[in-house]
């Protein structure tokens, strides 16, 4: 397969990732969102990767995973300590993060 | 054989995204991008990205999704219809959202034009050529011995930043302290005469946080604050006693220290 059919299903799950994260109102699905557009980035390096014959983009793959696994760790956190104080789950009624 | 498991992987990796945004229920959301992980998987083996596959596998839908899952089960996310966002129905803010899926479709458009548009011929190409072997092109050996040499900062401040995230999680989602309502944690702590002469590890759970003037004070703001429970009533004439008399609690049962005020306190906080 050439390399330009990965690059548009990388470009379409990263439009899917974006405009989920504009849609959607829970939290929770807002990262997963997050993670969408993460992934699709992701393939987009590793298709370049590939076309290169170069290992660069799987590390900067990989790399990027750490991240994302940081970023739902704290994600989450914030999710549970929001469920903790009883706030609504929602983000448009946390407009404020102000303590 | 390579191009069809490319069109189911990448129909799979597609329904998938199209599954996490759909969906109403954030349960079905993640274990819909699960199955877009699996078949993005399948999408990295085929571009002979071996390891990036298997943590792909195993790191993302094993560890990262169960995590999803447990805090899913635990926060139990309310459902939202997304049809209704979509035709702006719903609290404020909700006409904003079909602009979004607009601007979401102007990015898709933007973004293949960027990609598919180019003249790099290679972008039309299978790619580099490869040859098999134990060091070949994606294998463990070769991304390891990357990440030893080459990328060897990279690792590090990998690990450091997983270190941070970890001590920041436990931070946040610990069960006092962290996020307190006043934001203060422990500074409140006095230390006062009734810790001199009380043996230690007794008294009630409002005392150990944040000492008996802390307790005092929080019984006094609920009395104020006009709720009128009869539990923080409770609370706040046995916290007055106590520091009338310091020695009068140690003769009460332990049953009488944990009454009702105590686990309201608790659940309070």
């Amino acid at each position: 397969m050439a390399i330009g059919w990965y690059l548009a299903v990388s470009a379409i799950v990263f439009s899917l990732g974006a405009a989920g994260v504009m849609v959607r109102r829970n939290p929770l699905v807002v990262l997963l969102c997050l993670e969408l557009m993460l992934n699709g980035a992701n393939l987009a390096l590793v298709a370049f990767s590939r076309m290169w014959g170069n290992g660069d983009g799987q590390v900067f793959a990989l790399i990027v995973m750490t991240v994302a696994a940081c970023e739902v760790c704290i994600g989450l956190g914030l999710v549970v300590a929001i469920h903790r104080r009883k706030l609504p789950i929602d983000v448009d009624e946390l407009r404020e993060l102000q303590g | 054989m390579s191009t069809l498991l490319f069109f189911l992987a990448g129909f799979g990796a597609i329904a998938g995204a199209v599954g996490v945004v759909m969906l109403r229920d954030p349960f079905f959301a993640v274990l819909a991008l699960v199955a877009h992980l699996l078949s993005l998987a399948i999408l990295f083996l085929l571009l002979r990205a071996e390891f990036v596959a298997a943590v792909q596998v195993v790191v993302y839908a094993g560890a990262v999704m169960v995590l999803y899952v447990f805090v899913v089960a635990y926060v139990g996310g309310r459902e939202e219809p997304i049809g209704d966002l979509l035709r702006g129905r719903g609290p404020a803010g909700a006409q904003l959202r079909l602009g979004a899926a607009i601007l979401g479709g102007a990015l898709l458009v933007e973004l293949l034009i960027a990609l598919l548009g180019t003249g790099l011929k290679a972008v039309g190409g299978d790619g580099a050529p490869y040859a098999p072997g134990p060091k070949a092109f994606g294998t463990p050996a070769y991304i390891g011995q990357l990440l030893l040499t080459r990328f060897l900062l990279v690792f590090e401040v990998a690990s450091l930043l997983l270190l941070i995230a970890a001590v920041g999680a436990v931070v946040l989602a610990r069960r006092r302290g962290g996020i307190d309502e006043d934001g203060e944690g422990d500074a409140r702590r006095v230390l006062t005469p009734l810790d001199l002469i009380r043996p230690r590890e007794t008294g009630t759970m409002a005392e150990g946080v944040g000492g008996v003037p802390f307790a005092l004070a929080r019984a006094r703001e609920r009395n104020d604050g006009g709720d009128g429970e009869s539990a923080a009533d409770g609370t706040s004439a046995r916290e007055r006693g106590s520091t009338a008399d310091g020695r009068a609690r140690d003769d009460e049962p332990v049953g009488a220290t944990a009454g009702p005020g105590t686990s309201e306190q608790e659940g309070g906080w």
